[in-house]
């Protein structure tokens, strides 16, 4: 298949040269914030919560700031990032213009975004364990899920990328859906203390998948429930990789 | 086998007819230029022979290759060269060329002696390290025509290679790309200076509303639509009708702009007594390809 040519690569590579070249600017959102919200939260808020399910606040939220910080990665990386070069730079016309197709770059972009939601699953992993609050080894697993979650949300976000008219648009996809998703999925709180439309919501929510595998494998307790999740992530990746696919190809192929 | 091949090709968006049915040979080797007015549909006809924008109708063929069906292959064997400036700010202006010329395969060492002899050529090797926002508009888009040229092309496609650029620049720039015609390679250009069409063009299309209007030499174009001599004449406004009665019997073609008359005079004419006529000779000239231009594309204003 053309979308899975190794071309890709080589946009991939391109924004690993940009992200290496501008190194210290990208620090903030990849270690400061979310360490920044477990302790705001888990401190402040863990206080009065006491703890859920038998597990301090804390160890509670931390897998879901890994999950939500994955997801926050990917989504700026493939919103933000992406219309800058496809629009502003016009980096996407330059690149058609080489023996790569609308299809590598929609590739790449989609592997980057995945790659930057590691680099942050990651670094945010290392913290929570620094704080104490990582005791299983399963939890090396948290990577692979940050990877998936991260295809998904760079495939979504890429998706909307392709048809949105200008960068201000993105206000919409961050307030009305992004936003949403951290606080409802499961992420803060378990999603049985909400009620029965906004657990509805956060079921469909792609998040929740998420928040939900994050907090197994940080935590230690594989179930086999947990494949239902998995595919549901993967089945929506499928989705948007290939919408992004279409709509990116009508944008820049015309 | 001409290198460049287009057959009939049609751009359609929507109702929008944007090349109306474009037949094309240009040899390996050769200069050929695009000149037409914006909107003429001279970028997209070259979108569609570069792979960049899909055919409508008709088939684009480069070195034999259908595009639509090879658009890698095709290419590989090109060098872009964008009107509008999109190189990646992030980088300096070497790592801009490595970047690009992995999208090429091209293996880094290789690519590393390739950017610097391309560097030197334009002279920008001094500028390696900068960065782009450190250019010049100059400097960019000598570094645009470098990095059209890291894949070593068999044709080089260039948007209005000289569009805003001071006279130095533009006869480096007009320079260098005869030494690389020298050097064999094919190029495909469009250009609304009259002046760049006429020193580096071999052939010229002039193409307007989609499509190929006149096709030749610039010698060969003058010859044929621009005549002998132009004249540029007044004429009060009572002998207007008279005057203008008169050059349509003898078959002679002008144009009005304002008060102004643009008689294109050819042999034979008879036009011997402009002046007892009631024009008012403002002066006579030898006809450019701006003449053949602008009668052929008309004087309005294209928005």
């Amino acid at each position: 298949m053309m979308w899975l040519s190794p071309r890709a690569l080589r946009v991939w590579q391109r924004n690993r040269d940009v992200f290496f070249a501008l190194g210290k600017s990208e620090m903030p959102g990849l270690i400061i914030e979310p360490v920044l919200v477990l302790l705001s939260m888990g401190l402040g808020l863990g206080a009065y919560v006491g703890d859920i399910g038998g597990r301090d606040y804390m160890e509670f939220i931390a897998p879901g700031i890994i999950a939500a910080y994955g997801m926050f990665a990917a989504t700026f990386e493939c919103t933000y990032g992406s219309f800058v070069r496809l629009d502003y730079q016009k980096t996407f016309d330059a690149i058609i213009s080489t023996p790569l197709g609308v299809g590598d770059i929609v590739t790449g972009e989609i592997l980057w975004g995945a790659t930057r939601a590691l680099l942050t699953t990651t670094t945010v992993l290392a913290m929570a364990a620094a704080f104490g609050l990582v005791h299983s080894p399963m939890a090396i697993l948290a990577l692979p899920v940050g990877v998936l979650s991260g295809l998904m949300f760079a495939s979504i976000s890429l998706t909307f990328t392709a048809v949105a008219p200008g960068i201000t648009t993105f206000n919409y996809f961050f307030t009305l859906f992004i936003t949403p998703m951290f606080y409802f999925s499961g992420v803060f709180f378990p999603l049985s203390s909400f009620n029965e439309t906004v657990r509805t919501l956060s079921w469909i929510a792609p998040l929740t998948p998420v928040a939900r595998l994050m907090r197994a494998v940080v935590e230690g307790k594989l179930e086999w429930r947990l494949i239902g999740s998995m595919a549901e992530i993967i089945g929506v990746t499928l989705v948007f990789f290939s919408l992004a696919q279409l709509l990116m190809k009508k944008r820049l192929f015309r | 086998m001409p290198i460049i091949e287009a057959k009939n090709l049609v751009k359609r968006y929507g109702e929008f007819v944007a090349v109306k049915g474009v037949d094309l040979a240009i040899e390996a080797g050769e200069c050929f230029g695009l000149l037409g007015p914006n909107g003429a549909g001279k970028t997209t006809l070259v979108r569609m022979i570069t792979a960049v924008s899909p055919i409508t109708e008709g088939q684009a063929f480069v070195a034999g290759m259908d595009v639509t069906r090879e658009p890698s292959k095709v290419k590989a064997l090109i060098g872009v060269v964008p009107q509008e400036e999109n190189l990646d700010p992030d980088f300096t202006v070497l790592k801009n060329l490595l970047v690009f010329a992995r999208y090429f395969d091209i293996p880094s060492k290789e690519a590393r002696r390739r950017a610097m002899a391309i560097l030197e050529f334009f002279e920008l090797a001094a500028r390696q390290r900068a960065k782009i926002k450190e250019l010049s508009g100059g400097m960019k888009r000598r570094l645009l025509i470098a990095r059209a040229l890291l894949n070593e092309p068999s044709i080089l496609v260039l948007d209005e290679p000289t569009v805003g650029l001071d006279p130095q620049t533009k006869h480096l720039v007009w320079e260098r790309l005869r030494t690389l015609k020298e050097r064999g390679t094919t190029q495909l250009l469009t250009t609304q200076n009259m002046e760049e069409a006429a020193v580096l063009a071999d052939r010229l299309a002039v193409v307007h509303e989609g499509r190929i209007v006149a096709l030749g030499t610039p010698a060969e174009l003058i010859a044929r639509h621009g005549g002998r001599e132009i004249i540029e004449a007044q004429v009060s406004s009572d002998r207007r009708e008279t005057v203008l009665a008169e050059l349509r019997k003898r078959g002679v073609y002008w144009q009005e702009v304002g008060r102004t008359i643009y008689i294109f005079r050819c042999d034979g004419d008879g036009l011997t007594q402009l002046s007892e006529m009631g024009l008012d000779i403002l002066g006579r000239r030898v006809p450019t390809l701006e003449d053949v231009f602008l009668r052929l594309t008309g004087r309005a204003l294209i928005e």
